[in-house]
């Protein structure tokens, strides 16, 4: 019989690799080492960048003290880019829903269906949302709507993938008892399925929100609106100052709505 | 709408109660490997509480099942109610449902919303639209006969708390309240009492079988307990072997002859 009290061997540190798996680490270390020889900057570069940024005509210099005389028109664009950030995001999450139906297992009324609601909904969350801003601007011109509609597509594509994983963990019992008795697809989506997917869609639907915001003044760099296109227009004009200013107001815009959502998502979750 | 609770033990009554409340014949059920169920032939009279036992495996389960064609049977025919089931198409299957109420092991309540709003989906057996989805937009007709539902299962003073918050057997009565809410005229149990507490597994056993027999409803339920198949049956039929292999009236069994149908390896 074994002796409790005997001391038990440790097992060995690392276990024997295969020849297979040692070639695949070497081929993943040569990856990361030529692209970053390849598309990094040299240290003698950098050093000389940072030493301009602190010279007496150098940006960070000029960008002190920021210049808020324009804050009157600064706040107005900042407004805009908050609304294009709901509008698009409200917009985004409405058809969103729709979409993840169509995507989830157990509710798509086709197989066919589901793999192209699937497939769009990869594509929406794929392509990134400036490019979707630069087609919007052909299609509508410059401005916000053009942002609204990236914003829209992004979101679809990001929270149609949340809500249909939601939908699919969803406990299919009620769903299952709903169907014994009768109820019509629709009825069954509303009384057992979105009841259930409710936390996770408000979390979803708080982080689309937050990631709308941020996203939103990018946009304005490609003139889809917002505050991004005085940002680029400060920055082109070299009126660092108001540019940071820019940056700071916009800072506390993201900070003001992240703090928001994750009130409300304290409260509702 | 406003049809007093029982109305279903009536439409049956004025539909003459012509046949059998249910007719299996020659089921067949089969996952891939060896038949679960191989040739199942019974019937069930209006107004009977039949028990169906077996041991686990047995198939108990996927019978009820495929009776409703929630699982797809392999071959063979049921008819429920006068109605061919096994040959209905989706639609017309759909609507059949509603007269037919279905108690699940587990509960399958929503567990974010509340007792009154997972009795009023029961309605959809017959209604459709949001009006049915929660308690807020319901009718008052509705409500009322949701509330009613849930006084005949004793927890009209729970109708408005989450049943995420309820005990199991509770639970189970709301599951319950909201097959009354159908309006069946048949119900098929599928060991309610199975995720109970034998007190509250009795309970609810005891509330299936006294408001089946007050509007005169066929009861089938699967049981797994011996002392609910005599308590609360007139009737039991046990299965082996993926077959009918005893059915007789419960006052003639035997409880030694029962109890070997529970120990029995599938």
């Amino acid at each position: 019989m074994r002796n409790p009290d005997a001391v038990l061997p440790a097992p060995p540190r690392f276990q024997h690799r295969t020849i297979g798996e040692y070639v695949g680490i070497l081929v993943v270390v040569a990856l990361v080492v030529s692209s970053i020889g390849a598309t990094a900057p040299d240290l003698s570069a950098l050093g000389r960048g940072v030493q301009r940024l602190f010279a007496p005509s150098g940006l960070l210099v000029q960008m002190f003290p920021p210049d808020f005389t324009r804050i009157d028109r600064i706040a107005i664009k900042l407004l805009e880019t908050l609304q294009m950030a709901v509008a698009g995001a409200a917009l985004g999450l409405i058809f969103a829903l729709p979409f993840a139906i169509l995507a989830t297992d157990r509710l798509s009324p086709h197989p066919l269906v589901r793999i192209v609601a699937r497939a769009l909904i990869a594509f929406f969350r794929t392509v990134p949302d400036l490019v979707w801003a630069i087609f919007f601007i052909i299609v509508v011109g410059l401005g916000p709507a053009a942002g609204v509609m990236a914003i829209m597509i992004d979101k679809i594509g990001f929270a149609g993938r949340f809500f249909a994983e939601a939908m699919e963990e969803a406990d299919p019992g009620p769903q299952d008892a709903l169907r014994a008795i009768g109820a019509s697809r629709a009825g069954i989506i509303f009384s057992a399925v979105i009841p259930a997917c409710l936390p996770s869609f408000t979390a979803t639907s708080l982080f689309s929100l937050e990631k709308a915001v941020r996203g939103s003044a990018a946009l304005g760099l490609v003139g889809a609106g917002g505050i991004g296109v005085d940002l680029k227009v400060a920055f082109d004009l070299f009126n660092y100052d108001e540019a940071l200013a820019i940056i700071l107001l916009l800072l506390a815009l993201v900070i003001a709505v992240e703090q928001g959502s994750s009130w409300i998502r304290s409260k509702l979750i | 709408m406003n049809a007093p609770l029982g109305a279903s033990a009536s439409r049956a009554g004025s539909a003459g109660r012509v046949g059998p409340a249910a007719s299996v014949r020659g089921l067949e059920k089969s996952y891939g490997g060896p038949r679960v169920l191989d040739g199942v032939d019974f019937d069930v009279a209006h107004g009977a509480a039949v028990a169906i036992i077996g041991a686990n495996g047995s198939g108990k389960s996927t019978l009820l099942r495929c009776m409703l064609r929630l699982t797809e049977a392999s071959g063979g025919e049921v008819a429920l109610l006068g109605s061919e089931v096994s040959r209905m198409r989706a639609a017309d299957l759909r609507r059949f449902r509603a007269r037919v109420g279905f108690v699940w092991q587990r509960h399958n309540l929503v567990p974010r919303l509340s007792a009154l709003t997972n009795v009023i989906h029961g309605v959809q057996a017959r209604m459709s639209g949001p009006r049915t989805w929660f308690q807020a937009l319901a009718p008052a007709e509705v409500r009322a006969e949701a509330m009613a539902c849930l006084a005949r299962v004793g927890l009209a003073d729970f109708a408005l708390r989450r049943v995420d918050g309820l005990s199991g057997g509770q639970s189970q009565r709301v599951a319950i309240a909201r097959m009354l809410m159908q309006r069946p005229e048949i119900v098929l149990a599928d060991e309610p009492d199975a995720s109970l507490d034998p007190q509250s597994g009795e309970e609810v056993m005891r509330l299936l079988s006294n408001l089946a027999r007050e509007s005169g409803l066929t009861l089938l339920v699967v049981s797994h307990r011996l002392e609910h198949t005599l308590a609360f049956s007139d009737r039991v039929i046990g299965l082996a072997g993926g077959r009918v292999a005893l059915d007789l009236p419960t006052r003639e069994a035997d409880a030694g002859l029962l109890r070997g149908f529970f120990d029995a390896k599938s």
